[in-house]
């Protein structure tokens, strides 16, 4: 080794990457898709449903402090937070189905690092121009009409990320009156915490860090690549037809040469600043920009279009092969994650219809077990909570089975009858209640409890133990 | 000043450590780390002026350090906590102060607050003899199970707490079980003993234990053992017992009795504190009513 050796580089120097506007059928895509989400993401907190006297009548809504959420027709306790789960898993192997078909399309048109990275480069392009003019000036030195430029992109991309984040936190607040709150710089101070942190993050994430994002930070791009086989539609340069490369001039004859002419259109494009012919690159996020810079040079040139397109390895060997070209969308991967997504969406659903309007949970004392009264028998005490899930309030007959000359007693301020337990609507009401029995034959005697509501529709009951020392 | 040396891989300068032949190189710290710490270095300073933060040696300011400039400290903190507290109970405890024990046990509000108030006095005052869950152990009474030895309505409950039993006040609770080991000669305590015992369990016993119980203990216990409250007479006909149940802890209790000491909380406790106490024991399961 020389003196003169260059030293080792731990780390990448990133090259900023400048998009240049392109239009075509895949940037339409991602135009509606982007309105389409943003839409739904800004206005669904402002849909209304009726719930009645006793619940919000906010279709979606994240009641904190209440600890309820509410979507549409259905309505979730902390308890049931598995809707939340088996939400996350569905979305997950949605993901990988969508993938093992079609590649990354949720990292190209959905994902909000996309959509508001999207939405960011549109607000530096209408500001400082398209990609020419804003590499011009990022190298230029700082003058008058330097400053006025970034300073207009950056406070506009701050504008957006407090529309982003302002528009967070009305998913955990009721919408109408938060809006008229933060109208009037009223806000309670946890909520002006949170619409601060995500009009930063946005700020950062889609201003800055924009594809470094998916590089280095979303785990999902990384092992997206494993659910890819050679079924698996990807962007990909048709080399077969573009190599071998080089300038194209008008009237030159094609034969002997690639289709590609070496215009880097589709380099000059790419939000991650990639070169697409070099082949499929784990940077690649699949938004088929490359393919619309592409087809415009085609048409232009007077060659076929899809040059670059959508394409699966197999369909390369087949061509190769001199075979006709085919798609497998049913395979042994897909049919797995369709058979997934049915039987967590039918558990789910399941769920959902036999949910409970109601719950008994009974809690037997540890502290003691049992208490021997005067006349021998045996005394039990037990925490029995009643969940009322409905938005009426119901009354309860709780009553206990199975255990020989039983009775029940509710210790509770003004005596209450255990045949009418008052449980408010959208509550749980928590009563301590004694058993008493002669002492049973062994230490630990099953015992039931039921709840059952005035108008007898609902019964819940509860297996619980009964516990003394044996005869 | 000698040449440094290079490491020849790198070109980076070498520190001159050296273990085992490997070298530390003289990188700077990462930039970003660099940042941190001065970032966290104007911090402290920042912190140091709002914040107590030095210790004096006169010990000006509170508790003998700077005070910060903004006030803060734990102790100010704590006070403020305590304070609001404090406010929160004084809304209950106006009314928890007027209001009956019969119009407390029927008003949720009241019930539950004597009932926190009480759990937690409890824990603090009585767990140490009667034990957290109230259960008491043998010479220290269950307060969960129906057998009262001074009564067990919710008044009852009240003056044995405020007075206690046996303790240093004028209106305590007060009895005394003779030593009948003085009196009796052993083979007559058994007697007594096995008298005693069928009350409970129907079984044999001898005449001459029925003779001398009538003769001395039913002057208490009642002629069926049934005790006196307003004695303290334990009821020895039931199925609980103070001290134990067999033949051999009633021949000792006979002869030498035991006699448990409860202190009177008129003068540890306040007025509301008793009353919150009285009405927790009074639901722990046992209690009677008028």
């Amino acid at each position: 080794m020389s003196d003169t050796a260059e030293p080792i580089k731990f780390f990448e120097k990133r090259e900023r990457a400048y998009p240049k506007r392109i239009w075509g059928k895949y940037r339409k895509l991602k135009w509606v898709t982007m309105i389409v989400t943003l839409a739904i993401y800004y206005l669904a907190p402002f849909l209304r449903w009726d719930r009645g006297l006793h619940a919000p009548d906010q279709a979606i809504l994240i009641d904190m402090p209440a600890r309820r959420a509410y979507f549409f027709f259905i309505e979730i306790w902390p308890q049931e937070v598995y809707y939340l789960t088996g939400i996350l898993v569905m979305a997950a192997v949605a993901l990988f189905f969508v993938t093992s078909l079609a590649g990354r399309v949720w990292c190209g048109y959905t994902c909000p690092q996309t959509v508001w990275t999207d939405l960011f480069v549109w607000v530096e392009r209408i500001i400082q121009g398209d990609r020419a003019k804003r590499m011009k000036l990022a190298k230029s030195p700082w003058g008058f009409e330097k400053i006025w430029k970034m300073a207009a992109t950056h406070s506009l991309w701050i504008i957006i990320g407090a529309l982003t984040g302002g528009a967070w936190v009305f998913y955990f607040n009721d919408a109408p009156t938060l809006l008229e709150q933060i109208i009037h710089l009223d806000v309670p101070w946890d909520v002006g915490g949170w619409i601060v942190a995500l009009t930063f993050s946005t700020y950062l994430m889609a201003g800055f860090a924009r594809e470094q994002v998916c590089m280095y930070m979303c785990p999902y791009s990384r092992f997206q690549s494993a659910m890819f086989d050679k079924d698996t539609l990807v962007i990909g340069y048709d080399v077969d037809r573009g190599e071998p490369r080089g300038k194209h001039k008008k009237g030159d004859s094609w034969d002997g040469r690639g289709d590609c002419v070496d215009c880097t259109m589709c380099v000059q494009v790419c939000p991650v600043g990639i070169d697409i012919r070099d082949g499929l690159q784990m940077e690649c996020i699949a938004c088929g920009l490359c393919i619309d810079a592409c087809n415009e040079i085609m048409d232009k040139v007077d060659r076929p279009r899809g040059l670059i397109r959508y394409d699966t390895t197999h369909n390369r060997e087949q061509r190769l092969a001199g075979k006709p070209e085919s798609t497998h969308v049913m395979r042994p991967r897909t049919f797995w994650y369709i058979g997934v997504l049915a039987i967590v969406g039918g558990v789910m659903l399941y769920g959902l219809l036999n949910r409970s309007a109601s719950e008994l949970n009974v809690l037997h004392d540890r502290n003691p077990l049992y208490v021997t009264l005067s006349d021998g028998t045996i005394r039990n005490g037990y925490d029995i909570r009643i969940l009322n899930k409905t938005h009426d309030d119901m009354v309860f007959e709780l009553s206990v089975d199975g255990l020989a000359g039983a009775d029940l007693r509710v210790q509770a301020a003004g005596d209450p009858d255990p045949g009418a337990l008052l449980v408010y609507a959208d509550g749980v009401a928590h009563f301590r209640v004694f058993v008493t029995a002669p002492k049973p034959p062994a230490a630990r005697s099953p015992i039931t409890f039921t709840a059952k509501n005035a108008r007898g529709d609902i019964i819940e009951t509860y297996s619980g133990i009964f516990l003394s020392e044996g005869r | 000043m000698s040449e440094k040396e290079r490491d020849e891989f790198t070109g980076v300068e070498t520190t001159g450590h050296d273990w085992d032949g490997i070298k530390e190189l003289n990188n700077p710290a990462p930039r970003w780390w660099l940042g941190v710490m001065i970032v966290t270095i104007i911090w402290a300073i920042g912190y140091s002026f709002v914040y107590p933060s030095w210790p004096t040696l006169s010990g000006d300011g509170e508790r003998g350090g700077t005070t910060g400039n903004i006030g803060w400290t734990q102790y100010s903190e704590l006070a403020e906590s305590q304070a609001e507290i404090l406010a929160r109970r004084a809304a209950y405890l106006e009314r928890f102060e007027n209001a009956s024990f019969t119009e407390i046990q029927q008003d949720p509000a009241l019930y539950a607050f004597a009932q926190a108030g009480g759990a937690s006095a409890f824990k603090d005052n009585c767990a140490t003899c009667h034990g957290t869950g109230g259960t008491g152990g043998p010479g220290y009474p269950n307060l969960l199970d129906d057998d009262w030895l001074w009564g067990g309505t919710v008044d009852d409950i009240h003056e044995t707490i405020r007075f206690g039993v046996r303790a240093n006040h004028d209106e305590t609770r007060f009895s005394e079980m003779p030593a009948f080991a003085d009196i009796y000669a052993d083979d007559e305590v058994a007697d007594i003993a096995d008298y005693v015992l069928s009350f409970s369990t129907d079984g044999a016993f001898p005449a001459r234990g029925k003779e001398l119980y009538d003769e001395q203990c039913s002057l208490c216990h009642a002629d069926n053992g049934t005790g006196d409250r307003f004695q303290g007479a334990p009821n020895l006909a039931d199925a609980i017992w103070f001290y134990g149940g067999n033949k051999t802890d009633l021949v000792a209790q006979i002869k030498r009795p035991k006699h448990g000491m409860m202190p009177n909380w008129n003068t540890r406790l306040d007025a509301n504190t008793i009353r919150q106490l009285a009405i927790y024991v009074h639901a722990l399961g046992g209690g009677e009513t008028e």
